[in-house]
């Protein structure tokens, strides 16, 4: 039995210490955003952020966590009250079968809060190792554009404070 | 008895004597400028030939600067005297070599002068391009003035006193610089020799792996021994290989055109350029230098072919489990955890990881090689098919990492641990590079699709 921090929220989880982040939230914690793609950490559609970093959750095993703060997506807005990153990508579309995007939110989002203006370059290598097969990458790079300029306007502070929780840097005892 | 005005007159005419074999040493003339010749003048025969010659010469790799234009320079090559800049080789007129004559290339090339008649740096590792022959320096020549001109003044290098002198050069040049040191061996193919001639020569592979003295040139009595370049180990690639499974040509004409191979692994650091640059050329460029360099490797001894042989044997039939953690608890979890699923599951490169007891990182002798690729991982190859491998800098701490590199040490190769890790840890990530190549030189000119 471990304790494991999710948006801001401790989970006992019990599972094998290997267990990778991904099974937990999806299958105990019923948080769905992070997606399973490939398992190996190869496509990024399970990218979560921990500790202010994203990271792919379904390489992450467990005893990697203790003593870390976990953020979903789910944990910086929702349908009703969207955190910028996410209207930024529903105001330019940039979902078409939408696999990857929560993925590609995550990491964008890591980006911003490190670096809120990011240039195009910068952008591109950040989310190059995040897969999409439809081809929306124009719209991914406007969107996270947009995301970084919607968060510099009070109004558009994310959700809960996960995020800034998110981003404190954190380490293993 | 010398009357004193006698002593004084062989002073000077051996000062004299002096000063003129230093000025025979030391200077060299400038050669004249030329008109910059047009592009359409050169034979496009020439300029393809001289393509696939920087390719082999791995040119961009110094003198294009990620994400700037091809050849224009900047490139900082860090030496322990101090950061050379390279230089600008497009045809500019005013910052390149738009000026220069063939006579003034083929100098610099053979000779390390530039058309101004200075002394290069041997960063520019005219020690092995000494070889080129005059044919190929004008395909070479054709090629570059071929360019697209760029505008980019050269950047002040910063060398410390004495190193910022550039006469020293010269100095240098007496004691290291051998012109001549390929000769055609009549004992063997001509395939050999081609192979001996691009190696030893353009291909330079001895700048990276082989040691250098205290006064940055080439250890020849040891020639391929390995080395340390840019924050990666260019491993011996004689005798001395760590890889777990001896090399052959067939195996290195075949690492060295893909940029992987099952039985060894997937290059990375600086040589990813060299063999996407590689990728590109005939492939009998590509066979010679394997064939050569399966020479230099020697033919393993009975007792590594037979190890060898075991390991391919047993690589893809690994269980999934950890072996015994034989004291390194968080090790064995975390290669479980992490790399199991991958390097165990009974899938070869790419679609899988590489068996861990064929990797020669695990077997090289530090860890920084196998501290790089667990930080950065290996990112995909743009445009080819390549092996992935994500990296685990923003979810492993150095400790973490450490457990687990000497938990591989232990479990996957026969060697003696390894000193320090956490500490080769910690400077891998401070100077963490994806060590991604650059984009292809001039793809217009490319013959792929």
């Amino acid at each position: 039995m471990m304790t494991l921090k999710v948006n801001g929220q401790d989970h006992q989880v019990d599972a094998d210490p290997d267990t990778p982040l991904l099974y937990v939230l999806r299958d105990d914690l019923k948080l769905n955003a992070a997606k399973f793609g490939c398992g190996l950490g190869q496509c990024g559609s399970c990218t979560v952020i921990v500790d202010g970093k994203a990271v792919l959750s379904c390489v992450t095993p467990l005893l990697l966590l203790e003593g870390k703060k976990v953020t979903t997506l789910e944990g910086l807005g929702s349908i009703e009250a969207p955190a910028p990153i996410q209207r930024a990508f529903i105001e330019e579309q940039a979902a078409q079968c939408g696999y990857c995007i929560a993925g590609m939110m995550m990491r964008a989002q890591a980006l911003l809060q490190r670096n809120p203006k990011p240039t195009d370059e910068q952008i591109r290598a950040e989310l190059e190792i995040n897969l999409c097969r439809c081809g929306t990458h124009m719209r991914i790079l406007r969107a996270v554009h947009r995301a970084g300029r919607l968060m510099q306007t009070a109004d558009a502070s994310p959700a809960k404070g996960s995020i800034q929780e998110g981003s404190i840097q954190g380490s293993m005892p | 008895m010398a009357s004193p005005r006698m002593i004084g007159n062989i002073i000077a005419i051996a000062a004299i004597a002096v000063a003129i074999a230093a000025i025979a040493v030391v200077w060299r003339p400038a050669i004249a400028t030329i008109d910059p010749p047009a592009p359409q003048s050169f034979d496009s025969a020439l300029v393809k030939r001289g393509r696939d010659l920087a390719a082999i010469g791995n040119c961009s790799s110094c003198h294009t600067l990620r994400g700037e234009k091809d050849f224009a320079g900047g490139v900082a090559v860090p030496t322990p005297f101090g950061t050379v800049y390279s230089s600008n080789i497009t045809p500019d007129p005013e910052t390149g070599i738009g000026r220069w004559s063939e006579a003034a290339f083929r100098r610099a090339m053979q000779s390390g002068i530039d058309r101004d008649g200075r002394h290069l740096y041997p960063t520019f590792p005219y020690d092995h391009f000494t070889n080129v022959s005059d044919q190929d320096n004008r395909a070479l020549y054709a090629y570059l003035m071929t360019r697209q001109p760029a505008h980019a003044p050269a950047r002040e290098n910063q060398l410390s006193f004495p190193f910022n002198q550039r006469v020293l050069v010269a100095g240098w040049k007496l004691l290291f610089l051998r012109h001549g040191t390929y000769q055609v061996d009549p004992e063997q193919s001509a395939e050999w020799n081609h192979g001996a001639y691009l190696v030893e020569g353009l291909a330079h592979c001895g700048s990276c792996h082989t040691p250098r003295n205290a006064l940055g040139a080439e250890k020849a009595r040891v020639p391929f021994a390995g080395a340390d370049v840019d924050n990666w180990h260019a491993y011996a690639i004689n005798n001395q290989s760590p890889a777990p499974v001896p090399w052959n040509a067939e195996a290195l004409f075949e690492y060295l055109r893909r940029g992987w191979h099952s039985e060894h692994g997937v290059a990375r650091g600086p040589m990813a350029e060299v063999v996407r640059n590689l990728s590109e050329v005939p492939a009998s460029d590509v066979r010679a230098i394997a064939t050569y360099m399966a020479d230099m490797f020697g033919a393993p001894t009975a007792e590594r072919k037979r190890r060898g042989d075991e390991l391919l044997a047993q690589a893809g039939s690994r269980s999934p489990q950890a072996p015994p953690a034989n004291g390194n608890a968080a090790g064995a979890s975390l290669y479980a955890a992490t790399c199991a699923p991958c390097h165990a599951a009974g899938r070869a490169p790419p679609y899988g990881g590489i068996d861990l007891a064929l990797s020669t990182a695990l077997s090289a002798p530090d860890a920084r090689n196998a501290a790089n690729i667990v930080l950065s991982g290996i990112r995909p190859e743009q445009g080819e098919a390549s092996p992935i491998m994500p990296g685990f800098a923003d979810s492993m701490s150095d400790d973490q990492i450490a457990a687990l590199l000497n938990y591989l040490r232990a479990q996957f190769s026969h060697r003696p641990p390894w000193t320090d890790v956490t500490g080769t840890v910690r400077d891998a990530r401070r100077t963490q590079t994806v060590s991604l190549p650059n984009p292809p030189a001039d793809t217009t000119q490319r013959d792929k699709p």
